[in-house]
């Protein structure tokens, strides 16, 4: 350990330091909140503290955070969760019966009646059994069992319960995940802190952000020179290119991992945010079923889900779900003890998806107005997508494929080579410094491309289509003039 | 073949619980129960979680009327919730972005919160500062731990880390050391003098462990789970000496303090005593302090609201730290909320404050009662001793179980507090943990139940503890 002497006295140093902290730790990087946001939130400081700068808030289109963005919460499902919270309310006759006869079902099967008891590591069964006849509708009838149905903290927590499942092997044995690129940059953290070979496979930017199996083949068999390929997460749709995978690419996929022996990481989180004409959301296990028992009784596969996205919005309540489909049953029993040292899944979380598994059906009373809020933020998502792709497009230097699904943008920028010395002068890779001053100078807050990964010598930015669409007007064109002055600026 | 042949050795080597085949054995009998089968008893008492809810203790009014006005804010706007709820709530929904509670907060939990988390520190500890910046609040005092340890522990490390733990643990802790690829290095706590934590013991760990695996940090829970120990300064001070002096993390969980009823016992926080020991050990302990909305009077252990304090580490590994805790995006708002409605009750004058006083004294008598009852009933039976649990969410009284069971068990397959548990749980209905899943002196036998319940809860669920041990005694001896 280090020794420094202070006043002649001899004094030790730190018992954890960078030196003998976990090293995988060190190279975890999460760039949705990262320094740039770091800065924005020191701006929003400084601009309540009453510092004159050119704008008077900072708009935040950096993380899929709807309900911050003003998207408004869905009535049903907050006065089902109110009433779960505080049961007095079922004798107000405020409520809608259909709110009241879900929150009594759900309270039911709570410990104690209450959603502060734990649940079963896995997840309440009857809401497991909710989202498995969930699954079997959206699915046309191919069957879910609730044993395969794990409850948790949001998709995240799922993802990463698989990845340190899987994860194994020393030297060239040590397991690689095959992960896209660009990609969601939970993958690559929850890879750095676990140790994983990170196996990367390119998106096809000029074909609207599709995979192509040539380009898997390619990545795996450089891969196997240094590690062992056992997993490919695929995210559909995608982000944070938005592209939504045809059903042929989907087929191609399944028939890749069961070549290569693959297990299958599908992350569907966006399943309902489908937005462009032609695209259709194909799930996975759908898709997998529907190829044979060749296939549908080989492959293993894991689907995930949230409550964070789709019309529903709720980030903050931590709710999502897993499927696992045709797991050995003696791993199966690793998962569910791997599951258990978390304890259970937020409680409300669990209620939140127990009510989008089930919602409001056309014979009760509260479905008309959930009805016609969900049409609403799904239509104001959609025309949201279209606006951004034709307002990029009108930029000389920014190309932007079409947001066919999910809640973001990844357009391509051209960066004069002036700026890239101007970047590497400072320090920073040329998109970090082209958002850095884009958040200096216009209060917009956005994710450089190069924390999801991109082709090298390329350059990009993630933005969400969340701000309200006169907003989101005004953002485009705020970053449209940026691009044209910060061009004219470094030619 | 299956492809998952292979899956993490960290994750294989992580004890397979026998509390999960009770659960199972539980659930498969309230399903006989609810088929209409016959059995002694009418219903399964589940007093095997530190789960106050469940075992019948009611949610604080206050806490859920604030909860129910947060998620549906046109509760606002009606005098159905009292004025110091809705002016709460207002307050708290001011804090989320947009006001909604759906909406994702920072990653170390909502900044107000996170404030006033501070504050109830410093308070809490007669004035020692307490610094926002190292305060993390996450989903449960689980979560948190895991995360620190996986700061600490490098599992490629040769020798491998270790992580010095209590014998009886409570499981989540052991596994998700193992869990992480590190050795856990017992140190056993002092049955017959109340399950002290003796420092000699600490050293004698810390030796076993040479050439074994590298030591890194001493985890203390205080108060105790299982044992309900509540520690006392000096030993609290000797704890401190000996990290100091060995160079040891010191990782406190302290999500009881709340719950300690012994007559002379008082929960003082590590933060506190090693604010007075003065510098230099108070400038230099690396410290994490665990605490959570789980357990308590609140006991609102669904919701996953906890937090971690670190009080003198590396500016550079808390850089890491905020790191690891932004990729798991934030701590669920509602417990971030409860979190807040434990540190900051309604104080006298406020509308709520009788029925928030009236409720909190019933939980409070309640558990103080049941300790006594427990203390009584227990070491009143045949082969059964406990010692006074002066806090914490559970009893461990010990068995003195008779040849006879003990082979019987060993036929069977069993180790003999399993083989008791099991016939507890047929026989009389009542789920409880073996000391087995929690560590335990070799030859000894314990049991561990949790005394956080209704009244009624606790008193039925001692008496077929009582006929069954009474019964068993016959039967075995």
């Amino acid at each position: 350990m280090s020794q420094q002497a202070v006043n002649g006295v001899p004094c030790r140093g730190k018992v954890l330091t960078l030196d003998n902290m976990n090293p995988n730790v060190r190279r975890v990087e999460y760039a949705v909140r990262g320094v740039i946001v770091q800065r924005a939130l020191q701006i929003e400081k400084e601009l309540k503290e009453g510092v004159k700068k050119p704008f008077t808030e900072v708009i935040k289109a950096n993380i899929g955070d709807a309900h911050a963005m003003g998207q408004k919460p869905i009535t049903f499902l907050r006065q089902v969760l109110a009433l779960c919270s505080y049961p007095d309310l079922l004798e107000d006759n405020k409520f809608p019966e259909d709110a009241k006869q879900r929150a009594r079902r759900i309270l039911q099967a709570c410990g104690g009646h209450s959603i502060g008891a734990y649940s079963a590591s896995q997840g309440i069964e009857c809401i497991r059994q909710d989202v498995a006849r969930y699954i079997e509708k959206r699915d046309g009838g191919i069957s879910s069992n609730p044993d395969n149905i794990y409850l948790s903290t949001g998709a995240s927590d799922a993802i990463v319960t698989m990845l340190k499942l899987l994860v194994c092997g020393e030297g060239r044995d040590r397991t690689g995940v095959m992960i896209s690129i660009p990609q969601y940059p939970l993958y690559s953290a929850a890879l750095a802190d676990l140790a994983a070979v990170q196996i990367s496979y390119y998106l096809d930017e000029d074909k609207c952000w599709s995979l192509d199996v040539a380009e898997l083949k390619r990545a795996i068999n450089a891969a196997r020179q240094h590690c062992n390929p056992r997993v490919l997460c695929i995210i559909n749709p995608g982000n944070p290119t938005g592209q939504v995978q045809s059903r042929q690419c989907i087929e191609d996929v399944i028939r890749f991992a069961k070549e290569e022996h693959l297990f299958l990481m599908a992350d569907e989180v966006y399943q309902d945010n489908v937005y462009a004409e032609g695209c259709k959301f194909h799930s996975f296990k759908k898709v997998l079923f529907e190829m044979g028992a060749e296939y549908s009784s080989t492959v293993e596969m894991a689907s995930f889900h949230s409550t964070s996205k789709c019309y529903m919005g709720e980030c903050g309540f931590r709710g999502g779900y897993m499927e696992v489909i045709n797991m050995d049953p003696e791993v199966k029993a690793q998962l569910t003890k791997l599951v258990s040292v978390r304890l259970c899944p937020p409680v409300p979380g669990q209620a939140l998806l127990d009510l989008v598994v089930n919602p409001p059906q056309p014979d009760e009373p509260s479905y008309n107005t959930f009805m016609k809020e969900r049409t609403a933020v799904l239509a104001a998502l959609s025309e949201k997508a279209g606006l951004t792709e034709k307002i990029f497009n009108t930029v000389p230097g920014i190309i932007c494929n079409p947001v066919q699904g999910a809640m973001y943008t990844f357009p391509r920028i051209t960066l004069p080579q002036k700026a890239i010395d101007k970047a590497k002068e400072e320090g920073l890779v040329p998109d970090m410094f082209y958002c850095m001053r884009l958040l200096e100078e216009e209060g917009i807050c956005l994710v450089p491309g190069s924390g999801f990964g991109q082709r090298e010598g390329t350059f990009h930015f993630r933005m969400t289509i969340l701000p309200p669409t006169e907003k989101l007007k005004i953002v485009l064109q705020k970053i449209r003039d940026y691009h044209m002055r910060f061009t004219q600026e470094f030619s | 073949m299956s492809v998952l042949q292979e899956i993490s050795p960290n994750v294989r080597n992580m004890i397979q619980l026998e509390s999960t085949v009770l659960a199972i054995r539980a659930r498969q009998i309230k399903e006989e129960l609810r088929q209409k089968v016959r059995k002694p008893y009418k219903e399964v008492i589940d007093v095997s979680w530190g789960d106050p809810h469940r075992a019948g203790v009611k949610p604080l009014s206050f806490v859920r009327q604030v909860l129910s006005a947060c998620l549906y804010p046109q509760l606002l706007n009606s005098d159905t919730l009292p004025v110091d709820v809705r002016q709460r709530a207002q307050t708290l929904l001011a804090g989320c972005d947009a006001g909604s509670v759906g909406s994702y907060t920072a990653a170390a939990g909502i900044s107000e919160i996170v404030c006033r988390v501070s504050e109830f520190i410093t308070r809490r500890d007669g004035g020692v500062p307490s610094y926002p910046e190292h305060i993390f609040i996450s989903p449960g005092s689980q979560w948190a731990l895991t995360s620190i340890l996986n700061v600490l522990v490098n599992s490629e490390a040769s020798p491998r880390t270790g992580v010095l733990t209590p014998v009886p643990c409570y499981s989540t802790a052991t596994l998700s050391i193992m869990g992480l690829g590190a050795d856990i290095v017992p140190y056993y706590l002092s049955e017959e003098q109340g399950w002290e934590l003796q420092v000699e013991e600490l050293h004698r760990a810390l030796d076993s462990a040479k050439g074994a695996c590298n030591p890194v940090a001493l985890y203390v829970i205080n108060p105790g789970n299982p044992t309900g120990h509540v520690q006392s300064r000096k030993s609290m001070q000797e704890v401190i000496r000996l990290v100091a002096e060995k160079r040891l993390f010191l990782l406190a969980d302290e999500v009881y303090q709340d719950c300690v009823y012994g007559e002379n016992s008082e929960f003082v926080s590590y933060k506190r005593v090693l604010a007075e020991m003065g510098p230099p050990l108070s400038d230099t302990v690396e410290l994490a302090s665990f605490h959570s909305a789980s357990k308590g009077i609140m006991g609102e252990c669904g919701l996953r609201g906890g937090y971690v304090e670190l009080v003198n580490l590396d500016p550079a590994v808390m850089k890491y730290i905020y790191k690891l805790f932004s990729t798991y995006s934030c701590a669920p708002v509602l417990g971030q909320i409860a979190l807040d409605l434990m540190m900051n009750p309604p104080q006298p004058g406020d509308p709520s404050y009788p029925l928030y006083s009236e409720e909190t004294q019933h939980i409070r008598s309640t558990l103080a009662h049941n300790v006594k009852r427990v203390f009584e009933v227990v070491n009143s039976l045949p082969c059964f001793c406990c010692q006074p649990v002066e806090g914490g969410a559970f009893a461990f009284p010990r068995l003195h179980l008779p040849h006879k069971a003990i082979e019987k068990a060993k036929e069977m397959g069993m180790q003999p507090d399993m083989f008791y548990c099991v016939r507890l749980l047929e026989d009389a209905g009542v789920l409880v943990s073996p000391g087995q899943d929690l560590g335990q002196k070799e030859d000894t036998y314990h049991i561990r139940f949790c005394i956080m319940t209704s009244e009624d809860t606790m008193e039925e669920a001692l008496r077929r503890l009582s006929s069954f041990q009474t019964q068993f005694m016959k039967v075995f001896s």
